[in-house]
Formats: structure tokens, C-alpha cells, sequence
């Protein structure tokens, strides 16, 4: 040991995940354990393959897996997405096929969005996983819209809008809750605090003692949760839905994360992340917390986890064969879907 | 058939559009009990309730904002922006969003919001009740922008704006919102978008201007009459999509082209009927295309009517014209 901090243990016993997750906890755990490694297996694989010039642009979501799998788990087909950057994966636990998205990273005719948007920012309406743009913040006004329509059309389900630390000093983070609480919309305003905008920290971005601490202001409840603890982010996500989904108004959830790798592939974060980052975020690594849980009691071994990571590994490759055996958007898709109508005016 | 101011219209078709269809909701500023500012939504808190005359927080990223997010789970907003000069907090939303959603989710999310916003000058409203800024909305693929002059047009566009399934930037021109009456059809009258309006016929000279603009160059028109020129006046009505067709038909019928707007000149919509005429009516243009529009300035207070165009200027503008050539 050279000082490095030691993973930090999930602190539960199973009686304890049980009584948060509900009776098929087992099953839920395992399930979130799959999408963790097949998330982690994707990153590394598109990392790669943007390094090698294969695939256009990549942002990576590692270190904010647990997020993404407890909110694709705990909420129903009924309920929206509204992603930020690293969200992606909520629209797989969805049922987003996976090769669907490898399409979209490769922005081959197969994409759904037709190669209109950056990698990372698929569409998947199917799962009602909504098209993002890179504007930071703008979303979060979209959600509250969308839950104030459910609640119009006497729909069931609740939104989550999902932004960054950085988003919560936009124009929109501030006009969407004060939207969202004046309404009462059934929405979650989710923030992924994974403490840095880039390069700027988020002791930059705020005075207020916590993310979370915002919500007062605006008359909402807010919390502040581990985001690096599947089963806590599970148990808060959907007790948020519930409250919304019943007319208790919105919630918002703060969850402390790390990021564990650059801002994207466009990003060197050596040039502002203190030396000691790394080795924390480590300790800290969703994915290697559950792991430890899972083998202390005796629910994940040797042979399983090595079964789910070649599950996840052929599951990556297929996908990505697929996705560059594929042509690029055809010339003519250029002009489409800017109107109803198909085209502008001009062609010539 | 109704005789009403264009403001009265608007509300007409608000009021039927919302008995049409419950889907159909607003949302801004003041436009609940009290009405609207200008009193375009006048009743319909009473008729529909606050849960279809929403009346928000003061914030145009807000109201255009949650409008997309009504937008894209079944509902059809149509938001209210109290003046144009205050649309600027929702532009990102406008340009980065709206105009932007249908093409980047490949279609699957199609955006259909209405943003209402009074705009233009002579109301002794100064820099900030005043602007009149379409070109920066007709600059952004995926937007309509519609400008009526009439209360039937504004019915009527109005109507068509609530069923098309684009975003349209719908520009009431405030000036002419009580100084403007005329017979509006009653019941779902809707008037296409893409198709101008041949205002008056002319041989000699083609006028164009839209929204405010109309009644000043009408009365330009009918001044050089007087003097044995016969000016034809064309409204395109929607400046996205634009009636190219009627636009390079009057200039070969007339071959002598003005262009009012109350916007700036530079990078003004102006510019863009001078380059249609130019690549496609080059040559049937017997004089220099013309523009009467604002200063190159923000918009005055105390000398708005030096400012902005009038019968004068645009008569002016015409006779240069037609004794060029």
C-alpha cells in the first residue's frame, strides 16, 4: 500500500439491501452488476477506438454507473428521460438495444438521429429517452414541460432530468425548478455531481454548501446521495418517482460522484486535476464497490464475474462490427427533418 | 364574417384553436386574469382556466423551455412573449432547441410550439418595446416566422401556426393591433403559410413589406398613383417559408423592386429578397433594387418616427426607382 486511499465498502448488510431494494433484490443486483461491467467494457472500448481514429468523439461515463443503472432499473417504461452528457446508459437499462447505439456512435445510416448529432448524444423515443443537444442546463426546462404534460393528459409517470454540477449555474437549472415547484410537476431533477465542469471544480461553481442545498431556495426537497452506492441511488430514485408519480411534487436528488476519466476524448484533464484524484476517485469506483459486496456475501465469484465480462465483451464487439459494417447517412438525408415537410428551399 | 381590430383576431383564433382542441394550452406572462398586456388573451383564463392559460414566472427560457417539453409529450403550446425585445433569455432555447430537435432526433422528435410575440416600433416604447428582429429567427433552419398585417391574416395564420407541425415564431405587429380593423372570417379560418398577398396591383414598381409596414407603404402607394405610378404591393406574409414565386412575379411584371421593413438594414430581411431578385429576376430589373428600412441603430425613443419608414420614405424610394430607368 503506498498511501493510496482503500475502496470504500458498501455498508450494508443483506437484510438491510433487501429492505431498500424490495424482495427480488438478488435479482436486481445482479442485473445492475451486468450493466456496470457492459458499461465499463463500452467506455473502454469506444475510448480505444476513438483513439484510434474509429469513432468521431467519446465521453465516458465511468465512475457514474450506479446512477445510470439505478435510474434505468428503478424507473418504468411509463416515465421520461432527459439526459445530459453521460446518461446514455439509462436508455440501454431501458431497452435501447445496444447495437441501436453503436449505430449512433459510429453516426452510420442506422443511427435513429441519422448522423445528426455528436456520439454520446443518441435518441431513443422508444424508451422515451429524449434527443439532447450540447447546450448545458437547457433540458431541465424540457422536463418540467413533459411532466406537466403527463399530468395534463392524465398520463402515469414522472420524469428524469439529469444535468451536471456545472448545469446548476445555467439560466435553465434555475428556471426549471422554480417551474417545476410552482407546478408541482411529477418530475426528478437528478444532478450527477461528479465534481468537475471540465476543469473547474465545483468549489467554483457555487458558494451554497451542497448541490442539494438548492432546492430549499426554490421550496423543494432536496438530497444529497452517495451516487457511487447502487443501492442507495436505487432506493432514492424510486422513492422520488413514487412521490412524483403521486402528486408530491418534485424532488431534487444531488449525487456525489466521481469522475474517473477526462471531460471526453477532447480532454486532458493532467493540466488542472490535482495528483491525489485519481486514487480517490478509485476508491470510490461504483463498480468495484458493488463488486466487493457482491463477493463478501458470497452472491458474485471468480468464474460469474469473468462469464458476465465475456458476455459484455462479445456483446461490445458484435455491436461495434455491426455498427462499421455500416454505410454513413446517405447525401440526401443532409436536408431532411428540418421541417415536417422534408426539406428547406434551397437545393441548388 | 366579424369586424374586428387585428388584436381582436388574435384572440379570435387563440379562443378556437383552444375550443378545438384540449390539448392546446398558453403560457406567459400576465396572460391570465389580467388578460395580456396588449390583451391578446383577453377571456380565455375565464373560458379554459389556469390550467390552459398558464400564467409563469417571469422567465422566457422558462416559458419556452417547459413549452418543448409540453411539446415533445402531446400538448401544443402556444407561449406568449410579452415584447420581442424580451425573447433574447429564450433564444437558446429557441435556436439551440426548438428549431433544432426534429432534425437531430432524425424525426422522431418533432417540436411543435407557438411563440406569440408582439414587435416593431411607433409605440413610443423606446429601445426595449420595440425591436423588430426576425432576422435572427429567419437565419435558423427549422423555424417559421410569420408576420400578419390584417386581422384576418392574423386569424388565419394564427390557425395555421396551431396545426402545422413546426415551430413557428409568430410576429403580431403591435402598432397596428387596435389602429387596424377589418372582416375576419368566423370558425376555423386558416390561411396558408408560403403564399403571399397581393395587397394592390401595379405595373410601374413592386413594393414589399410585411406586418406594420403594410399600411404606410399601401398609403405610399396610393400617393404615387397621383402621380401616374402604379406600384404594386406585395405582403409575403410568412417570411419562412417565403412565397419566392409571387416575389419574382411581381419584379418581372414591374422589373423595379422597394423593400420596407422597420429592422435594421444590415442583414435585414431585406437582404434576402435583394438576393432573390438578383440571382433569379436579374434580368428583369430595369433600376437598383431599393431599401427603406430602420437606422443601423438600436431602436430610438424620442426619434422613433425618424426611424422608421414611412409613406414618405417609401414613395421616395419609389420614384428613385422608376425615374433610374
Amino acid at each position: 500500500m503506498n498511501g493510496a486511499p482503500a475502496l470504500v465498502p458498501l455498508p450494508y448488510s443483506p437484510d438491510q439491501v433487501a429492505a431498500r431494494l424490495g424482495s427480488d433484490w438478488q435479482p436486481t443486483l445482479r442485473s445492475a452488476h451486468r450493466w456496470m461491467i457492459l458499461a465499463r467494457t463500452l467506455d473502454a472500448r469506444m475510448q480505444a477506438l476513438q483513439r484510434q481514429g474509429r469513432v468521431g468523439f467519446y465521453g465516458a461515463a465511468t465512475g457514474q454507473e450506479a446512477v445510470n443503472v439505478a435510474a434505468g432499473l428503478a424507473s418504468r417504461p411509463e416515465d421520461w428521460v432527459y439526459p445530459g452528457l453521460r446518461e446514455q446508459l439509462v436508455a440501454l437499462v431501458r431497452g435501447h438495444p445496444l447495437v441501436t447505439y453503436a449505430h449512433h456512435l459510429f453516426a452510420d445510416n442506422l443511427d435513429p438521429g441519422r448522423g445528426r448529432n455528436m456520439p454520446c448524444h443518441p435518441t431513443a423515443q422508444e424508451v422515451r429517452y429524449v434527443s439532447m443537444s450540447s447546450v448545458i442546463g437547457t433540458q431541465i426546462d424540457h422536463a418540467v414541460g413533459t411532466a406537466f404534460a403527463l399530468r395534463h393528459r392524465h398520463e402515469p409517470g414522472a420524469v428524469l432530468a439529469f444535468f451536471g454540477d456545472g448545469a446548476t449555474s445555467s439560466n435553465d437549472f434555475h428556471a426549471a425548478l422554480n417551474f417545476g415547484a410552482v407546478w408541482g410537476a411529477p418530475v426528478v431533477f437528478c444532478c450527477t455531481n461528479n465534481q468537475w465542469a471540465i476543469s473547474v471544480p465545483v468549489t467554483h461553481q457555487t458558494a451554497a454548501p451542497s448541490l442539494a442545498a438548492k432546492a430549499a431556495e426554490y421550496g423543494l426537497p432536496g438530497r444529497q446521495v452517495d451516487g457511487t452506492d447502487f443501492v442507495a441511488v436505487f432506493a432514492e430514485v424510486r422513492a422520488a418517482l413514487e412521490q412524483a408519480r403521486s402528486g408530491g411534487g418534485p424532488t431534487l436528488l444531488e449525487f456525489v460522484l466521481y469522475r474517473m476519466t477526462a471531460h471526453s476524448s477532447s480532454d486532458d484533464p493532467t493540466r488542472y486535476q490535482p495528483k491525489d484524484w485519481a486514487a480517490r476517485a478509485v476508491a470510490h469506483d461504483p463498480v468495484a464497490r458493488l463488486e466487493e459486496w457482491l463477493g463478501r456475501n458470497r452472491l458474485l465469484d471468480a468464474d460469474q464475474r469473468a462469464a458476465v465480462a465475456a458476455e459484455c465483451e462479445s456483446a461490445v464487439r458484435d455491436a461495434v462490427e455491426a455498427a462499421e459494417a455500416t454505410i454513413p447517412p446517405v447525401p440526401a438525408s443532409l436536408t431532411e427533418d428540418v421541417y415536417a415537410s422534408g426539406s428547406t428551399g434551397w437545393t441548388d | 364574417m366579424t369586424e374586428l381590430t387585428l388584436v381582436q383576431a388574435v384572440n379570435r383564433g387563440l379562443a378556437e384553436a383552444m375550443r378545438a382542441d384540449p390539448n392546446v394550452v398558453l403560457l406567459g406572462e400576465d396572460i391570465g386574469l389580467n388578460g395580456g398586456v396588449f390583451r391578446a388573451t383577453e377571456g380565455l383564463y375565464k373560458e379554459f382556466g389556469e390550467q390552459r392559460v398558464i400564467d409563469t414566472p417571469l422567465s422566457e427560457t422558462g416559458i419556452v423551455g417547459t413549452a418543448i417539453g409540453m411539446a415533445l409529450n402531446g400538448l401544443t403550446p402556444i407561449a406568449e412573449i410579452q415584447f420581442m425585445d424580451f425573447i433574447y433569455p429564450a433564444f437558446d432555447q429557441i435556436v439551440s432547441e426548438l428549431a433544432k430537435f426534429r432534425y437531430r432526433s432524425g424525426g422522431q422528435f418533432p417540436c411543435h410550439v407557438v411563440i406569440r410575440t408582439p414587435y416593431g416600433g411607433g409605440i413610443k416604447g423606446g429601445l426595449y418595446h420595440s425591436q423588430s428582429t426576425e432576422a435572427y429567427f429567419c437565419h435558423t433552419a427549422g423555424l417559421k416566422v410569420v408576420v400578419p398585417s390584417t386581422p384576418a391574416d392574423a386569424k388565419g395564420l394564427l390557425l395555421t401556426a396551431v396545426h402545422d407541425e413546426d415551430p413557428v415564431v409568430f410576429l403580431e405587429p403591435k402598432r397596428i393591433y387596435r389602429a387596424v380593423t377589418g372582416e375576419v372570417p368566423d370558425g376555423d379560418h386558416r390561411v396558408p403559410f408560403g403564399k403571399a398577398r397581393l395587397v394592390r396591383e401595379g405595373t410601374d414598381v413592386s413594393l414589399f413589406a410585411y406586418g406594420a409596414m403594410v399600411p404606410p407603404t399601401v398609403e405610399a402607394a396610393e400617393a404615387l398613383a397621383k402621380d401616374g405610378i402604379q406600384a404594386e404591393v406585395v405582403d409575403p406574409r410568412t417570411l419562412v417559408p417565403l412565397d419566392e414565386a409571387a416575389i419574382l412575379a411581381s419584379v418581372e411584371k414591374t422589373g423595379r423592386a422597394v423593400v420596407v421593413h422597420e429592422a435594421a438594414r444590415f442583414c435585414g430581411f431585406g437582404a434576402e429578397i435583394a438576393a432573390l431578385l438578383a440571382e433569379k429576376a436579374f434580368y428583369s430589373l430595369k433600376s437598383p433594387i431599393a431599401r427603406v428600412t430602420g437606422y443601423d441603430t438600436p431602436f430610438p425613443y424620442a426619434l422613433e418616427n425618424l426611424y422608421l419608414p414611412n409613406a414618405d420614405t417609401i414613395a421616395h424610394a419609389a420614384r428613385a426607382a422608376v425615374q433610374a430607368a
